[in-house]
């Protein structure tokens, strides 16, 4: 086998991001949606390193970028929370398929 | 001297009554509403006096001639470097006169609806409604342009509707007030296209600049007089269609029907504004425009014939109405053709002037008697609580001072010397004798038939049944009123109107009125022959005798005569059947031809069309609602479609 390369990283990249909408289009539990929301932004982080490392690499502007990704990825986990405590206090479920009273 | 800001507080000061009384008054001090419209009524009227004083005799008149004033024009709308809008003052002899009459009678009205309109439920918003009239009148005989004097005329034309339907509880009171509001509207839209017209030529709103250059020889006077629509010169066309927007206030045949219903109202409202202001609003404005209707004489023919027909028609409707008001209603109408006939006769300048100002003289005296006559009515209805001659008879020993000054009266509109009737009668019958033989006839046949129903009406009132009030009065009023049975005046605040008044409608006919208010403004010789009085004087006093003999005591004389010609009599007794007719165009001929089929296009095209695009969404929509599902995944779902579908766009077709 070859060295690893970037269409390795890319591979995973995007097998990741697939899974991440997979699972947040199928999973009816909030808990498990918000997992992979997480997947999805995984993703695009090994995207940035890979892209800075294969082709630019004496530049950092990927890993900063990473670095604010997961910085938003924690605070957009604290709202995400927040939201679905106060979901399954009026509704007490976190069930996705439950909750659809804002509809026509 | 002439200060700008009195005169502009002659206005005002109604208004602003108007405005503390239906903003605080109303709520807060109700009962004190009556005497703080008084007051300000009570100075305007002073104002006006001075301003009058100073006008006329120290700084209206340059040389010989009376200046027209302009002391206030504010610039209120530009439109264009040529075309605006002014809000401003013209004071010329009429213009002074007016705000002597207007504030003179609404003075009396308010004084005399102190007693008049005692404990109703509305009384405060009667006074508000008064000082709104009054500023509207005031505001229109000042005004110095052409469009503001239509802006007060609509005003002048929703306080008389709020006044007649004051007692908006009744039905009639109702349809009267629509009726009179429809009736001048309808009118009133003449006078707009009249103005336009006239505007349009001249290149001003301005009365002055207007009046400049639509009678001397300018270009605007030459187009206009060039221009013809039908045969008829664009000249002629907007005098008339303004002079159609007068005869519609003033209540000239054929638009008269309102006047008569407008009875409904208060009695003082109907001495205030449909006998001695409002409706000389027409008079009013063909004198503003006189020396532009004296270039056109097929304009004063019209005004003229309108006039004398108006006038007879409704002095032999007088003569078989029952209902007192309705008398004196017609009566008004008479009288108000008078002034216009007189107008139609007259042209301008010098001695052709006569007519001009032989009118202005018999509007002046006819306010005096005839807010009289009405306020003298009110009495005699505050008394009997009827509008009917059958309800009454015989009230000369019960309200003595109401008889007296209602006889005063009747004698002024007769045209007994010395009272103030005979004095401009006399100048518009010599008006009509120079201009047409024919006029001065049916003028002198309605002077006739004016002294008689008035004393029909007046020996009704006062005589005919033998005191048969004092028992009815008794059982009617001791119930509720006890001092009314002991005598059937009012309290004070009635009377002092009606003194006043009476003394004015003796005294009126002495102004020497061919100095103060002409045509030119220069003073005017009126010769008096004696020998041309007599023919006018004796018909009047046959009129007085053959109602005397009628109507003195009960008796079967006019019923014989009603069988005698009994045509004329119903013809008489159903106003023509005017009224009729009116409701047969409109009932028979517009609403089943023009009226119902707009209503169906309305229905079905109009609103057909906007239907039709509310019922295609309204499917759409429910068509497509079915994707707001309230379903969070679904909505990612589109989400990530979309996305996807413009990444391959981009990809593979954009390229």
């Amino acid at each position: 086998m070859n060295d690893i390369g970037l269409f390795h990283f890319l591979f995973v990249s995007c097998a990741l991001f697939f899974i991440g909408v997979y699972g947040f289009l199928t999973r009816r539990n909030l808990i498990t949606m918000l997992m992979s929301v997480e997947l999805i932004l995984n993703s695009v982080n090994i995207n940035l390193i890979a892209f800075n490392k294969f082709l630019f690499p004496d530049k950092l502007d990927g890993l900063f970028f990473t670095l604010f990704i997961i910085t938003i990825a924690a605070a957009e986990a604290a709202v995400a929370i927040a939201i679905i405590i106060n979901l399954y206090r009026n509704y007490k479920t976190i069930d996705v398929e439950e909750t659809d009273t804002m509809k026509y | 001297m002439l200060s700008t800001s009195l005169i502009i507080l002659i206005p005002l000061l109604p208004i602003i009554s108007f405005l503390l009384i239906s903003l605080v008054g109303r709520k807060n001090f109700p009962s004190f509403c009556g005497v703080l419209g008084t007051l300000s009524i009570l100075g305007s009227f002073i104002l006006s006096a001075i301003v009058a004083y100073d006008y006329f005799f120290l700084v209206g008149k340059v040389g010989d001639t009376y200046q027209q004033l302009v002391p206030l024009k504010i610039n209120w709308l530009q439109f264009s470097p040529n075309v605006s809008i002014d809000l401003g003052i013209l004071l010329d002899p009429i213009s002074v006169m007016m705000l002597v009459v207007v504030t003179l009678v609404s003075l009396m009205v308010h004084f005399y609806s102190l007693g008049y309109m005692k404990g109703e439920e509305r009384y405060a918003t009667f006074y508000s409604y008064l000082g709104l009239f009054t500023f509207s009148m005031l505001g229109l005989v000042l005004s110095s342009n052409i469009f503001q004097i239509y802006m007060f005329w609509e005003l002048v034309g929703v306080s008389s509707y709020l006044l007649i339907g004051y007692y908006f509880d009744k039905p009639s009171a109702v349809s009267a007030a629509k009726k009179a509001f429809i009736v001048t509207r309808f009118a009133d839209l003449g006078f707009l296209i009249g103005i336009l017209i006239l505007s349009f030529y001249s290149g001003t709103l301005d009365f002055q600049t207007m009046i400049q250059r639509l009678t001397t020889q300018t270009d605007q006077l030459h187009n206009i007089v060039a221009a013809s629509f039908m045969g008829v010169s664009a000249l002629t066309w907007g005098l008339v269609l303004v002079f159609i927007g007068g005869a519609g206030k003033s209540a000239m045949f054929p638009l008269h029907i309102w006047l008569p219903d407008a009875m409904e109202g208060p009695t003082p409202v109907s001495a205030l504004i449909h006998a001695a202001t409002m409706v000389v609003a027409g008079v009013f404005l063909v004198a503003r425009l006189f020396p532009v209707f004296s270039g056109c004489p097929a304009a004063l023919d019209i005004v003229m014939w309108v006039g004398v027909s108006s006038s007879l028609i409704a002095a032999i409707i007088a003569c078989t109405q029952t209902d007192i008001k309705r008398v004196l209603a017609y009566s008004t109408m008479s009288q108000i053709g008078y002034m216009m006939f007189s107008l139609g006769t007259a042209r301008y300048g010098g001695e052709n002037g006569l007519g001009y100002m032989a009118s202005m003289f018999h509007l002046f005296t006819h306010a005096m008697f005839k807010a009289l006559l009405f306020l003298g009515a009110g009495s005699v209805i505050h008394y009997v609580h009827s509008n009917e001659m059958k309800d009454m008879g015989g009230l000369r020993k019960l309200m003595p001072v109401t008889h007296l000054t209602f006889l005063v009266a009747c004698l002024a509109i007769a045209g007994i010397p010395p009272f103030a009737g005979f004095f401009s009668k006399e100048e518009i019958l010599q008006s009509a004798f120079h201009a047409n033989k024919l006029i001065f006839g049916l003028a002198i046949l309605t002077a006739a038939i004016t002294a008689f129903y008035m004393f029909r009406l007046y020996f009704n009132i006062f005589w005919n049944k033998p005191l048969p009030h004092k028992e009815a009065a008794h059982d009617a009023h001791a119930a509720h009123d006890s001092h009314a049975a002991h005598h059937g005046e009012g309290p004070a605040t009635m009377l002092i109107p009606l003194v006043i008044l009476g003394l004015l409608s003796v005294v009126a006919g002495f102004i020497p009125f061919n100095k103060l208010v002409t045509s030119d403004g220069k003073a005017l010789v009126t010769e008096f022959h004696l020998t041309f009085s007599i023919a006018p004087v004796l018909l009047a006093t046959l009129g007085i005798v053959i109602a005397w003999a009628f109507y003195k005591k009960e008796s079967a004389m006019p019923q014989k005569m009603a069988d005698g010609m009994s045509a004329l009599y119903k013809g008489s007794y159903n106003k023509f059947y005017i009224d009729e007719i009116y409701l047969f165009v409109t009932k028979k001929i517009l609403f089943p031809l023009v009226g119902r089929p707009a209503a169906w296009f309305d229905r079905n095209v109009v609103d057909g069309f906007m239907n039709m695009l509310a019922t295609i969404t309204g499917h759409i929509s429910a068509m497509i609602k079915g994707l707001q599902s309230g379903k969070v995944q679904q909505y990612a779902a589109y989400f990530f479609a979309g996305a996807f579908g413009f990444v391959l766009i981009f990809i593979y077709w954009w390229v």
